[in-house]
């Protein structure tokens, strides 16, 4: 099995689907000149095998998102690609009152089968462009929201949304891009809504997703030395969300940490640690800890930037706090 | 036009006044709730161009939605339904007055949230170009809603993609209460168009062959691949914006004035004067109406309420098993219940 990037699997999910479907098209800013394929290249070359499927579209992101909403109407399965998650926000109407609705409020009369993906990250960008969203996302029924963390994953997620009859907003991380990992040549496709143990431990759980997977796993190496085992989940879904397998976990470590990018203050790890909390009082000897981004905006300055997401050093620190009861 | 099909457009006309009149009463009885917006006065405009247009062309349209609905076909029973919140509305009373729907009659809805609803047509009407269809897509706004981002992108996009729709202005020359010199810095709407070099057309709102014969004129340029179009159409409504709104800011002469140009007895006229019909006719037509609309209120009112238990039906276009039990997240789709630790099985 050959080893290739996130983005490369991103591109042969989008190409082998393009293939299979006439309906699929990509429109997005920027994806057929620029660079040779998008800002950040995921679509390169692709309107060349593809010629008036792949577009480049006005910046207006409301239309982006609403004109590939009406054609998912019409039956296309159109996969819209913001340039940034940032730029959601303009679109946010249409992703909450329009794509969610549909299906629902006119009482299964309308589908909408499309995928929007988009990029969170940041590197040096401020305030207004190194958010993520997938809490807000995430809060919507009708909506679903795929956050990969590997090139696996991408690749058979990003081609299960695209299949998927329900509008899905696929979330993919700047940092991810360029990340290794082996992908199979041939056409698999993995379920929405299914989490995944990533990395069995018997110490401590430890629920995650999308970039912050990488963070853990190279925190989960460190403790390994001190002689302590993550069993680490990555949600890969965050609407539905599954927390069987991290409850399967906790009945197993006893002990729990959610770690996520985002904010702090009613960041999915809020949801997810009452949830579990509920279901697994009693098998839990520590409350469940939180690793969240530092609740500024995003400043410029290199080690102002660095000291508001969470690294592996921050899960590190949080399972020792949790080891040495300190809560 | 044939004689009969001109009879028919009154008889549209006048059975949507009447069902607008008794949705009005319906909901000072409390049978109705929220936001009921009537299209009395504005009649002319969905008639004349739902019948300009082909049975399988798109209409998008914005909440004020009665008209389109009866006028393309929906009956009257189920649009009363869904006033009245029962499983037999349109939309089995998830969406109400502003959502009315029938995907098989191609009305793909009335839309909630002003401009929202114009990207969606012009999607559509990607999907007739991709797929060769011929369809054009009608999608009606009001005047308040050109001033929004969405109205801007979507005549962009449709005219750089040269996409088959018909963007429709009801300029009934107010937006709630604010009146249109007050909102937007271009009273004559067709002309927004040209920053857009978008093929654009003012018609009488209240002149239902005028109506008809611009939307049969602008759906052959869109079936022909010559683009999009804007048509600006001048009326008035005579009620307020809503039931909600007790009218206090239009002045009474305007209303009065625009009362005088009621685009029913206008067309009645016409047919009397081209010996199309007698009073006679005109009173059978009036009974018909109101029999129908009473029907549609009997049976909207013998009909059930949506049984709790398809509250979570239709979020999703397969089901997602751990979201249909009770709401929570717990599962995937293939997951069996959940045993806890104390035996209790909580889901499944
Ligand atoms: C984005 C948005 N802002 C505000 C509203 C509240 N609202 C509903 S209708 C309306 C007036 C719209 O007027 P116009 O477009 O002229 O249509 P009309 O009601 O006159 O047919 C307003 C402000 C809304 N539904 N959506
Ligand atoms: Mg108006």
């Amino acid at each position: 099995m050959a080893e290739i990037t996130y983005r490369e699997a991103l591109k042969r999910a989008l190409r082998e689907e393009m293939t299979r479907d006439p309906n699929v098209v990509i429109w997005g800013e920027d994806i057929v000149a620029y660079g040779g394929g998008g800002a950040y290249g995921v679509t390169a070359g692709l309107a060349k095998e593809f010629p008036g499927r792949v577009r480049d579209v006005p910046i207006a992101e409301e239309a982006i998102v609403g004109v590939g909403i009406g054609a998912a109407m019409g039956g296309i399965r159109p996969v819209c690609e913001l340039m940034t998650i940032n730029f959601a926000l303009v679109a946010w109407d249409q992703i909450v009152n329009h794509a969610a609705k549909q299906h629902h409020m006119f009482n299964r009369q309308i589908q909408v089968p499309m995928v929007i993906r988009s990029p969170a990250g940041w590197g040096r960008t401020a305030s207004t462009h190194s958010q993520t969203f997938e809490n807000w996302l995430a809060s919507i029924p009708g909506l679903k929201v795929v956050y990969p963390s590997t090139p696996y994953d991408a690749k058979g997620l990003l081609k299960a949304s695209i299949r998927d009859n329900d509008p899905v907003f696929f979330i993919e991380h700047l940092a991810l891009y360029g990340t290794k990992g082996e992908v199979p040549d041939h056409d698999y496709v993995l379920p929405i809504g299914v989490s995944e143990v990533k990395r069995p431990g018997k110490h401590l759980t430890v629920v995650t997703w999308g970039r912050m997977l990488v963070e853990t796993l190279k925190a989960a190496r460190t403790l390994d030395a001190e002689g302590i085992e993550l069993e680490v989940i990555d949600l890969r879904t965050l609407r539905p969300l599954d927390l069987a397998p991290a409850l399967q976990s906790i009945r197993k470590t006893h002990r729990a940490i959610v770690v996520e990018e985002g904010f702090r203050t009613l960041g999915l790890g809020a949801e997810i640690a009452a949830s579990l909390q509920e279901m697994a009082f009693n098998d839990l000897d520590a409350p469940i800890a939180r690793v969240a981004g530092l609740e500024v905006p995003m400043p410029y300055a290199k080690n102002l930037e660095r000291a508001t997401i969470p690294f592996a050093e921050d899960v590190v620190a949080a399972v020792h706090r949790m080891m040495e009861k300190k809560y | 036009m044939d004689k009969d099909s001109l009879i028919l457009l009154y008889r549209q006309m006048l059975l949507i006044r009447v069902f607008e009149d008794k949705s009005a009463e319906m909901y000072a009885r409390a049978k109705i709730g929220g936001f009921l917006h009537l299209y009395n006065g504005q009649e002319a405009i969905a008639v004349g161009a739902v019948a300009a247009l082909r049975p399988d062309d798109d209409l998008v349209t914005h909440y004020r939605d009665h008209g389109y609905a009866l006028a393309r076909g929906l009956s009257a029973r189920a649009v009363m339904a869904e006033l009245f919140g029962r499983e037999t509305g349109t939309t089995g009373g998830r969406g109400g007055s502003m959502h009315l729907a029938d995907v098989s009659k191609h009305f793909w809805g009335g839309y909630a949230i002003v401009g929202g609803h114009l990207p969606l047509a012009a999607g559509l009407a990607y999907a007739a170009q991709h797929h060769q269809t011929g369809r054009v897509v009608f999608c009606v706004m009001g005047d308040g809603s050109t001033n929004i981002g969405t109205f801007h992108a979507a005549l962009n996009w449709t005219q750089l993609w040269r996409l088959p729709v018909i963007f429709t202005v009801e300029n009934n020359q107010y937006a709630m209460g604010t009146a249109i010199a007050n909102h937007s810095a271009v009273t004559e709407i067709y002309r927004k168009a040209c920053a857009y070099d978008m093929h654009a057309e003012q018609v009488d709102g209240n002149d239902v062959l005028a109506v008809r014969e611009a939307v049969c004129r602008l759906a052959t340029r869109a079936r022909n691949g010559e683009g999009p179009a804007l048509l600006e159409a001048i009326t008035f409504r005579h009620r307020g914006h809503s039931m909600a709104d007790s009218d206090v800011q239009r002045p009474k002469s305007q209303v009065a004035e625009w009362k005088e140009r009621d685009p029913i007895p206008a067309f009645a006229e016409v047919l009397l004067a081209r010996n199309l019909v007698t009073p006679n006719d005109l009173e059978q037509i009036a009974r018909d109406v109101e029999a129908e609309v009473e029907d549609a209120v009997a049976f909207a009112d013998a009909s059930p309420e949506p049984a709790r238990k398809t509250l979570y039906e239709g979020i999703y276009a397969e089901p997602v098993s751990n979201m249909q039990i009770d709401g929570s997240l717990i599962g995937p789709p293939t997951l069996g219940p959940v045993i806890f630790k104390n035996g209790v099985s909580k889901h499944g």
